[in-house]
């Protein structure tokens, strides 16, 4: 059992207390910590041992959830999902950027959800049920086609890296891109020229200039750039298929 | 205080919360789901095998098969009545979660894939069936998203980051809940006609476990300071593979491609345990099993855990072995179980395609929880007394379908199925009565209560005594238990009571995201229902399903074919609670076979040894 003493280097904001309410860094110092522990726990022992007031969101701590993006040693990245032997012994963590930081670890989060929201991320198919009373039928290949996007757990981790969105937070933002990929190139899905519609506005797609920050940030490895990429096709060529090609993109 | 006004509130915005917001919304009623956690974050999201369903497209399935194993899972606890509903409406709420455009994986003919899972047969029993609908290992993440999609699109109001802390009763009638802004600290209440709790469990009353940080059981608790019994809190359900230390489940679809547990010295144990399903006995079965490795100095170099292989190697020699022609490779694993193999590549730097996983049992799921009946209306005596108004759905409740442990795919199954219906019978209700008017001291005990806590002068951290919570659990209420242990248990979280009411500190005095407040309080939550498991598990002296006592190995089913109701007695400060056994257990379905004229041995839903 490795015993290592960790330092953490933490952007923190109160906005109740004066002399606290502008960004400042305090530095930790962890000992009897193990390479394999992950970041989320490293900011509980802190908080927990040492202060209380340390404010951050989290809930699954196994990287499903989406709640603990932040910034660790200058990379976007769950917390929970990043293991100490993975960044080392002096670890810098801050918020996230391009969101207002409301308290520590803590920005609002409602702008990246209006985006979100807008680019109508839900399934529209009007047509009847199947008279038999079941399932509408798909090919697993074309479930395959969008199954790539339908992982995203909305953490902001592309968004948040991505420079386009930093100088100009009315740009959509990858994450919700990826979130209308997932039903552009869904088979059963019917509402796919009104959400390329959306993205050809002028905050949509076409902010993006393929810096390639948001698919490295993805902590559920899902193919940003690519994806964007797709839509940016469907709306150029007016229809959506005969773009998406599958690849496997779980090759180890 | 802040007032706002809506004739349904649901509290809680995982699968059974959004799951009743639609079909509210869609039954006309005017209706607010106040969340905690934003509704992606829920941990229905973190669901990973699949959602049971007897829609029959691989082999061939009847919903009265699903019924059959989730009362035999249940080891006869399940009251048959709820078990026959959650069976026939699985087909219905899947379908119309992939109407809802859910991405279910699908069979060559293009219907819905489905998996194995522990427990799940056809023909009572015959041999294993493919039930569990998937979409990957992500099936609960699916389901999440899909349903606040559609929530979305349906413009329902959510009040996300608003944490409820108390409800508010008016001469027995519910009147709505009492809210904290996370991002303010400020009260809000919330005057409803009608409260649906659908919070989630409390694993994180136990030290090793497959549950979020934020499952510490407010809604239930909230409940019972309220005067609503906790039904079969005893039964508290250890996923037998769980991260060894961590608790990080790894699915039981591991097992259902064909993936094996082995000894120390490589055995695939479960052949002597369960020599019909083996691996895929019911989760009891499996856990206890590899305590019992594990206890026999069977554990991979003497330690507690024992290995889960899915090595496309190992899984081909067990099917050639029972004459199945199946044959896996290691894209067919990474294609069926993307998620597992990443959380043991990150976690464990183990690739599960090459190396077998460390696996341990893992505290997971609650079958007890708040009484209802199959309408999600909470019921508060042996009597099943509807207090009017107030509904639980999903993890929170007891419906109870699952009687003394749950089968694997069986809690999505749940959540959709009676989320649905409490969603419906909320619509038809704030229909036919008038707002019950609010109280004039509404909010202000748990104001109070906040205040106690927030200028606490006392020595003992929160996180102290939760550790300390956490390890009584696990030590002395875990998947063996003896009178001993459970009276230690129940002796060492009456000190950490005394302690949390009269000796805590916190740290932080601000209002906004007060995070170290908000965790003290749900520790207050956590202490009770840990206390109650502990009181009601002692009650109880038989071993059924998920409870399993040294002391009493045996099932009764002369004496013990009834559910705890377990009451607060006084204030919670100081309450001993009463534990009450006579809750009859619904046995309608063997009731019908009776009244057919069965013999004896043609009795299917008659409560018997359960052999795997
Ligand atoms: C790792 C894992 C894998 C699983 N896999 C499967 C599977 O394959 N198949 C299966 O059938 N089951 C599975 N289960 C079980 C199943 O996922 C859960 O039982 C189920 O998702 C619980 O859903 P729920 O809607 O009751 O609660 P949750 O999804 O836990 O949601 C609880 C909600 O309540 C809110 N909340 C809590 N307290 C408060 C409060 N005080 N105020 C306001 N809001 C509050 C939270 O914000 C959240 O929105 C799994 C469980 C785990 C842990
Ligand atoms: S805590 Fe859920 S993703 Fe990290």
């Amino acid at each position: 059992m490795a015993d290592l003493t960790v330092k953490f280097k933490i952007r923190r904001q109160n906005p109740e207390i004066p002399g606290k309410d502008k960004p400042y860094w305090q530095e930790f110092t962890l000992t009897g910590v193990e390479p394999t522990d992950r970041v989320l726990e490293m900011l509980h022992r802190i908080k927990w041992e040492q202060d209380g007031t340390l404010s951050l969101r989290r809930s699954c701590a196994h990287g499903v959830c989406g709640s603990d993006a932040m910034r660790i040693n200058g990379v976007n990245a769950l917390a929970c999902k990043v293991l100490i032997q993975d960044v080392g012994n002096e670890i810098m963590v801050e918020p996230i950027l391009g969101l207002p930081v409301i308290k520590d670890l803590i920005v609002d989060m409602e702008p990246f959800f209006d985006h979100y929201r807008s680019v109508m991320p839900y399934y529209v198919n009007n047509d009847p049920v199947p008279e038999d009373g079941r399932e509408r039928l798909q090919t697993q290949a074309d479930k395959d086609k969008f199954d790539d996007t339908t992982k995203c757990i909305l953490c902001a981790c592309c968004t948040t890296s991505c420079p386009s969105y930093w100088a100009n937070g009315k740009y959509v933002g990858p994450a919700a891109i990826v979130q209308a990929h997932r039903f552009i190139f869904d088979t059963r899905d019917q509402a796919a020229k009104e959400r390329l519609n959306i993205l050809a506005e002028e905050n949509g797609v076409w902010r993006c200039r393929t810096i390639y920050n948001c698919t490295p940030a993805c902590p559920r490895e899902i193919q940003v750039t690519k994806a964007i990429g797709e839509v940016k096709l469907a709306i150029q060529r007016g229809k959506t298929d005969g773009i998406v090609k599958v690849v496997h993109a779980h090759q180890h | 205080m802040h007032m706002h006004q809506h004739e349904v509130i649901i509290v809680g915005a995982g699968g059974a919360g959004l799951m009743a917001a639609l079909y509210a919304s869609e039954g006309g009623a005017d209706v607010a789901v106040v969340s905690k956690l934003y509704p992606t974050r829920s941990h229905t999201g973190a669901a990973q095998g699949g959602i049971g369903a007897a829609l029959g497209n691989i082999d061939e399935d009847q919903p009265i098969y699903h019924a059959y194993d989730t009362i035999k899972g249940g080891d006869y606890l399940t009251d048959q009545n709820a078990a026959k509903v959650l069976a026939e409406e699985a087909i219905d709420s899947v379908i119309e979660l992939e109407r809802y455009g859910l991405p279910f994986d699908r069979t060559p003919e293009m219907r819905i894939s489905q998996r194995r899972f522990g427990g799940h047969t056809r023909n009572f029993g015959e041999e294993l069936v493919h039930r569990a609908c998937h979409a990957a290992d992500r099936t609960g993440h699916m389901i999440l998203q899909t349903l606040y999609q559609q929530c979305i699109k349906k413009k329902v109001n959510f009040f996300d980051e608003f944490q409820v802390v108390d409800l508010i009763v008016n001469d027995g009638k519910t009147a709505g809940v009492v809210a904290v802004d996370l991002a303010t600290g400020e009260f809000h209440i919330f005057h409803g006609k009608a409260v649906l709790f659908a919070t989630g469990g409390w694993g994180r009353c136990w030290s090793v476990t497959s549950n979020a940080h934020s499952l510490t059981g407010d809604g239930a608790a909230i409940a019972l300071r309220r005067g609503v019994p906790m039904e079969d809190m005893e039964f508290f359900q250890f996923h037998p593979t769980g991260i060894y230390r961590m608790g990080i489940l790894i699915t039981e679809g591991v097992r259902g491609e064909g993936g094996v547990l082995l000894n120390d010295k490589g055995e695939r144990f479960m052949e002597k345990y369960a020599p019909s399903v083996k691996d895929l006995a019911s989760r009891d079965v499996v856990s206890r099993a590899i305590y019992d490795e594990v206890a026999n100095g069977r554990g991979i170099n003497g330690k507690t855990y024992v290995h889960l292989d899915i090595r496309p190697a190992t899984v081909n020699h067990y099917f050639e072995q029972e004459g199945s022609d199946k044959r896996i490779d290691d894209n067919y694993v990474e294609s069926k179980l993307p998620d597992i193999l990443d959380f043991c590549r990150t976690y464990l730097g183990v690739d599960p395609v090459k190396e077998p996983m460390p696996v341990q049992p893992t505290a997971h799921y609650a079958m007890g929880g708040i009484p209802t009946n199959v309408n999600a209306e909470v019921v508060i005596d042996e009597n099943n007394t509807v207090m009017p108004g107030l509904y639980a759905a999903g993890e929170t409740a007891c419906v109870s379908a699952h009687g003394a442990n749950r089968l694997g795919t069986n809690s999505l199954v749940d959540l959709v199925v009676f989320g649905r219906r409490g969603g419906m019978k909320m619509a038809e209700y704030v229909k036919g009565v008038d707002w019950t008017p609010l109280p004039d001291d509404a909010g202000k005990e748990v104001e109070a209560e906040f205040k106690r806590i927030r200028n606490g002068k006392g020595s003992s951290k929160p996180y102290e005594l939760r550790d300390a919570m956490q390890k009584t659990m696990n030590d002395n209420v875990g998947v063996y238990r003896t009178d001993d242990t459970m009276k230690k248990a129940v002796d060492e979280l009456k000190q950490l009571r005394e302690s949390y009411y009269n000796d805590i500190t916190i740290d932080d005095q601000g209002y906004k995201f007060n995070t170290d407040l908000m965790e003290a309080w749900e520790l207050g939550c956590m202490l009770q229902l840990a206390e109650v498991t502990a009181q009601s598990a002692l009650l109880r002296t038989e071993s059924r399903g998920a409870h399993s006592r040294d002391d009493f190995p045996d099932r009764d089913d002369d004496n013990w074919m009834v559910h705890t109701l377990a009451y607060q007695t006084g204030a919670e400060k100081e309450s001993d609670y009463r534990v009450t056994a006579d809750k009859p257990v619904d046995l309608s379905l063997w009731e019908d076979e009776k009244a057919q004229g069965l013999p004896d041995d043609k009795q299917k839903f008659k409560p018997k040894p359960r052999v795997y």
